[in-house]
């Protein structure tokens, strides 16, 4: 255990390795490293993002198809109700229909009666004039009692 | 071993303790530790060699096996340092920290190496004392703590101002009354004292005591093939837990190193 001139060369060499580790090895090595974490720090940090995209992206479409939902409904219950709208205005239309012809026919019926009573009414004139010329033969003259036959058609 | 003598425990373990020395110059300072130094400078060379092996070819993209383990170092270093210390940790203290623990981890673990083989292997090298482990050098431990100790004064200046640092030198920690600059310079020096003190002799201590008993487990191979066999299930017990004392050494080193010189950073 005697210190000589040993220490110094140790020193020496001490000095030499730890310069060569501060300019050459550890730099270099430092530098990788810090690349390697900063990629890595990168990719999770898209994984992330990636991630929080999908989220979003189901999101969306979630509302997409309960948008689509509500509006078939929507469009369902317009269709329904405009079909039983268009019955309704059949069935209104229709009885319509149905009551002009009714008035019509109802109209036809009482204009055929009034002529026939009109005829009938002639016919018995006709008939009376014919049994009164009968009756009196000659001494009855048509044109000469035309006033008599009038009066009485009208009080038939 | 192969001094031709008889081999006695005192020759066996102060062969074992012997540096490779060469002389410099006249006195005993001037002597070089041969075997710590090229133990040291090539473990280092071999350590952060390949560690810009590993970097030069390092991609941001997945890393392959060898660049994650080094990685694997490196975050644990630098996640060490996150917690104690609060700057530009890149610029000097994270890689400074890593030259420490990478660096001593390797002489320390060189103590697992078998004693007795490596000296044969040295031996033929021509190598009749050859320490493996740098680290059971006080030269190698005084050398590291005594860096670390001229960075913190250095970071003290540097960040503090030397008005700054001698304001705190003589004002902290127990207040700014003149009566107690005297007690406050005291404590101060104390602590610049002790920590390299600290510093160097743990892991020194550590270290040394797991090669004496290296030492003495392998001296039972002396006492017959029973005692063989016995010292050998003692020996790699032993090495197993030196595996444990290897990393924690070198991580204790480490740390206080980084507790160092984030205490230099920052003012009281």
């Amino acid at each position: 255990m005697n210190i000589n001139f040993t220490l110094f060369s140790q020193a020496m060499a001490f000095a030499v390795f730890i310069w060569f580790t501060v300019k050459f090895v550890w730099p270099p090595l430092l530098r990788a490293i810090e690349t390697r974490q900063k990629t890595i720090a990168d990719g999770l940090a898209a994984g992330e993002r990636g991630k929080h995209d999908l989220e979003l992206a189901s999101h969306r479409s979630a509302d997409l198809v309960r948008d689509a939902k509500q509006r078939a409904a929507d469009i369902i219950t317009q269709a329904e109700k405009r079909a039983a709208e268009i019955v309704e205005e059949a069935k209104s239309s229709a009885k319509d229909e149905g009551d002009r012809i009714l008035v019509g026919a109802k109209a036809e019926v009482e204009q055929e009666v009034f002529r026939a009573r009109e005829s009938l009414r002639q016919q018995v004139a006709e008939l009376a004039v014919a049994g009164a010329s009968k009756i009196l033969r000659r001494e009855v003259d048509a044109n000469a009692h035309a006033d008599l036959l009038t009066s009485i058609k009208a009080e038939l | 071993m192969a001094s031709g003598t008889e081999l006695t425990p005192t020759s066996y373990m102060s062969h074992h303790l012997t540096n490779l020395t060469s002389s410099l110059g006249d006195g005993a300072f001037w002597t070089l530790h041969v075997d710590t130094l090229v133990m040291s400078i090539l473990l280092g060379i071999m350590s952060f060699g390949f560690l810009w092996w590993v970097v030069r070819g390092a991609t941001s993209g997945v890393p392959g096996k060898r660049q994650a383990f080094v990685e694997l170092a490196v975050e644990f270093i630098d996640e060490q340092v996150k917690s104690t210390f609060h700057g530009d940790r890149h610029a000097f203290v994270a890689p400074a920290a890593l030259t420490v623990f990478v660096w001593v981890l390797m002489m320390n673990t060189m103590d697992l190496l078998p004693i007795d083989i490596m000296a044969k292997v040295y031996e033929m090298l021509g190598l009749h004392n050859w320490r493996s482990v740098p680290t059971t050098d006080i030269n190698t431990t005084f050398a590291l703590a005594l860096s670390v100790w001229l960075l913190m004064i250095f970071f003290n200046v540097k960040v503090k101002g030397l008005g700054g640092w001698t304001h705190e030198l003589v004002c902290t920690p127990f207040g700014k009354n003149p009566l107690l600059w005297p007690v406050n310079i005291l404590f101060n020096l104390v602590e610049y004292v002790s920590k390299p003190l600290s510093h160097s002799l743990r892991l020194y201590g550590n270290i040394y005591a797991g090669e004496i008993i290296f030492l003495l487990i392998g001296m039972w191979a002396a006492t017959g093939l029973a005692g063989t066999i016995f010292g050998t299930l003692l020996g790699a017990g032993w090495a197993i837990f030196h595996i444990l004392i290897v990393t924690l050494q070198a991580f204790i080193f480490m740390m206080l190193t980084v507790v160092y010189l984030s205490m230099a950073h920052e003012s009281h």
